[in-house]
């Protein structure tokens, strides 16, 4: 209000000037005078005022600053451990994985045992149509600082009846140094190249006829293994197992004394960028005491030697979009003790050897081709043991697309002749797994 | 090709007497290694920037390797899930396992990002803890290389003063280039970009890139045609500057988009050794932003 009525003076002042008296100007410009000065201290205390305002909020704005900072650096640290370390809500319990796997098999002619040889283990082409797999539920984790422990079991229908099978339960030491781990409990023998993987991280539908010979599929430990590796710029370990349980090929009631042992090297490296190879060296040696349940039972030694490699490539080590594996696995036994009463001694042979190749991101092709060979001698003649006098084998072509790391589905045709006629045989597969990230190993 | 001499087992610092055994998972930490150990570490180091650190097998040269370690420097945050756990078992050597001073995982140093909100493999081949590819945000690589300075003095002791002094100047010039690339690539902030994978989440979030879309539809699981062609009809209204992707990720999907789009196809290095000219830490973020600057240009 003030200032309106002074700018109206103001404005008199200036209309009336060329008009007004002299003496009526002094008394005039006095009063305009002391307007302006008022205006002045009125502005002034104003200025002032604002001017404390404006400390107040930089003093506050400052404060601020200083407490977002703060809040910042609380919110950075607590970011960094909220997602650094072992995941939190489940920190103590063992990872969980289950695999899910079934087949549909179309063929005329399947078998249970291979001729010439004594029969164990989960072997043969089963049942045509289809067939659920075994569903495999796995724990592992460390125990503590010093071991790790694991454990498989397996769910099947066996004709009606669901079974539970261990497949393996076993504790491993992290703590030993300079290169030694000892292992015991049911483990898969670190013989051979494949008879430590899983059967679902198979390149085919089914193991390969050696493995389903001389391991009855898979050669079990139950019992304990020792291993070292070298401190060499290249793999090179050495390795000992001693078998108390009835794994085929060993076999017959627990003793004191166990029943099987391993000895076994292992050599790999790098070729460059693209190439990684493994070389490996077995010696199986097993006192079987009444092995088998089937028709007939072997007691005496059984000694195998196996020779495994494989080789893999992929353009400068980049498996993702292509990569190539090739492998084999040679095996060689001679048994001699008896088989039913009957004097036995027996050299029996074996190899396969697969390539498998990623053309594409997801797409695999692979051939494969096994073969077992027999030697019993004539007194065998009308046991399982009897010499068919040729070669058992098959050969293979698989194709399979994997859709992510955790799923499989694959198309297989065999030709097989493992029986004396031969038989074509298809088979389609699934494999899923589901829960903690599945290991991959070489 | 000089891309062949990036050999796997590849020794970046002189072999020396009382040198420590380091075993890095990736070319990155590798070369951090060797600015703050420098020849106090003889460093091994396990895929080349032409691999996917997630897709490794445990090779038996690995084994070798972890075997000897007195130090293993990975990413963690679950990059390594599929081969590093199986390292470690198989290794026989107690000083590198989980939790002892001689294992190091660099996420665990940083904040990540993208933490899913969904922890479900139907969403792809994600990672609970976060996007684990955190070397490309230089403020990450100081916090990382303080933390590895501080562990290699308890793995170390003799040589603390080494690793402190080394760490202070490493420390002063990253900060220095650090700053000199934020002024640089100041002008990138809102540039719009298609990545192949995940793999530039933290690059973007330090320049403010803009990533407009992945071509994977989820993480690890590549495009299907379908997906492309959807991709490329969202996009085409108001397309991105360019396509960028690792030296390791298949190059036809990002190829056949920057033709479609008639954009630039940037095979960022990504890591060390990713292009010719990145030999450090240093070149990885100079080369970077300089060929992010070409299509700006």
């Amino acid at each position: 209000m003030k200032q309106k009525s002074i700018v109206v003076l103001l404005m008199m002042a200036a209309t009336c000037m060329p008009a007004a008296h002299a003496a009526d100007i002094a008394g005039e410009i006095a009063d305009l005078r002391a307007a302006i000065q008022e205006m002045q201290r009125d502005y002034e205390s104003r200025i002032s005022e604002l001017e404390d305002r404006l400390a107040n909020a930089e003093q506050l704005a400052s404060g601020a600053q200083r407490d977002a900072s703060e809040a910042f650096d609380i919110a950075e640290q607590t970011a960094i451990d909220q997602s650094s370390g072992a995941t939190a809500a489940n920190t103590f319990n063992p990872s969980l994985g289950a695999v899910l796997s079934g087949r549909y098999a179309n063929f005329d002619q399947g078998w249970e045992e291979i001729p010439g040889f004594q029969p164990a283990g989960e072997i043969g082409t089963g049942e045509p149509g289809f067939a659920l797999g075994e569903a495999e539920i796995n724990l592992k984790a460390n125990v503590d600082d010093k071991y790790f422990g694991n454990l498989t079991f397996a769910i099947a229908d066996e004709e009606g009846e669901v079974e539970v099978e261990l497949e393996e339960a076993w504790v491993q030491t992290t703590g030993l140094p300079a290169g030694f781990t000892v292992s015991g409990g049911r483990m898969f023998s670190a013989a051979g190249y494949i008879n430590g993987f899983h059967r679902h991280t198979d390149d085919f539908v089914d193991r390969p006829l050696p493995y389903q010979a001389f391991f009855g599929g898979q050669y079990r430990v139950d019992g304990v293994r020792a291993r070292w590796i070298a401190p060499t710029p290249i793999l090179f370990e050495l390795g000992a197992e001693l078998n108390w349980g009835s794994g085929f090929p060993a076999g017959g009631e627990p003793g004191s004394s166990p029943g099987a042992h391993t000895l076994f090297t292992k050599l790999g490296g790098d070729v460059g960028a693209s190439h990684s190879w493994q070389l490996g060296l077995s010696w199986l040696s097993a006192d079987a005491d009444e092995r088998g349940d089937g028709p007939g039972a072997f007691s005496g030694d059984s000694e195998l030697a196996l020779v495994d490699f494989v080789w893999k490539w992929a353009p400068q080590g980049s498996s993702a979009q292509r990569n190539f594996k090739l492998q084999g696995e040679y095996f060689s036994r001679e048994e001699s003790g008896t088989f039913d009463s009957i004097a036995y001694d027996g050299d029996q042979t074996g190899w396969y050897l697969q390539g498998v190749w990623q053309f594409a991101p997801m797409w695999r092709v692979g051939l494969r081709h096994e073969r077992v060979d027999a030697d019993s001698g004539p007194l065998l003649v009308g046991t399982v043991l009897e010499d068919p006098g040729r070669s058992s084998s098959r050969n293979s072509v698989m194709f399979d697309w994997s859709a992510s790391e955790y799923s499989r589905l694959r198309l297989q045709y065999t030709n097989d002749r493992v029986l004396s006629d031969t038989d074509s045989q298809w088979l389609l597969q699934y494999i899923m797994s589901l829960g903690a990230h599945g290991a991959h190993a070489f | 090709m000089k891309k062949i001499s990036v050999f796997l087992l590849l020794s970046l610092a002189p072999l020396s007497a009382d040198a420590i055994e380091v075993f890095a998972c990736e070319p990155e930490w590798a070369s951090l290694v060797a600015e703050i150990a420098g020849d106090k570490a003889t460093v091994t180091v396990a895929t080349t920037a032409f691999q996917d650190p997630h897709r490794l097998q445990a090779k038996p040269s690995l084994i070798a390797a972890v075997r000897r370690a007195d130090l293993v420097i990975c990413t963690g945050a679950d990059l390594e899930i599929g081969w590093l756990p199986l390292l470690l078992r198989r290794a026989g050597n107690p000083g590198i396992q989980v939790g002892k001073p001689g294992n190091f995982m660099a996420a665990d140093h940083v904040r990540k990002l993208e933490l899913p909100k969904l922890v479900d493999r139907s969403q792809g081949d994600i990672h609970p803890q976060g996007n684990p590819h955190v070397h490309l945000d230089p403020r990450n690589i100081r916090r990382i290389g303080a933390g590895l300075a501080k562990r290699l003095g308890e793995i170390d002791p003799a040589n603390v003063a080494h690793y402190d002094a080394r760490s202070k100047s490493f420390e002063d010039s990253w900060n220095r280039a650090t700053m000199d690339w934020e002024r640089r690539a100041a002008n990138l902030a809102g540039l719009r970009l298609v990545s192949n994978h995940r793999s530039f989440s933290y690059l973007a979030a330090w320049l403010e890139l803009e990533i407009v879309a992945t071509l994977e539809p989820k993480p690890g699981i590549p495009a299907s045609g379908t997906q492309l062609a959807a991709l490329l009809e969202q996009l085409s209204p108001n397309p991105p500057v360019a396509v960028i992707r690792t030296p390791y990720a298949n190059e036809r999907p990002s190829k056949w988009l920057s033709d479609q789009l008639d954009i630039p196809e940037i095979e960022l290095p990504y890591t060390i050794g990713g292009s010719d000219n990145v030999t450090n830490l240093f070149e990885l973020f100079e080369v970077s932003i300089a060929m992010l600057q070409e299509p700006v240009q």
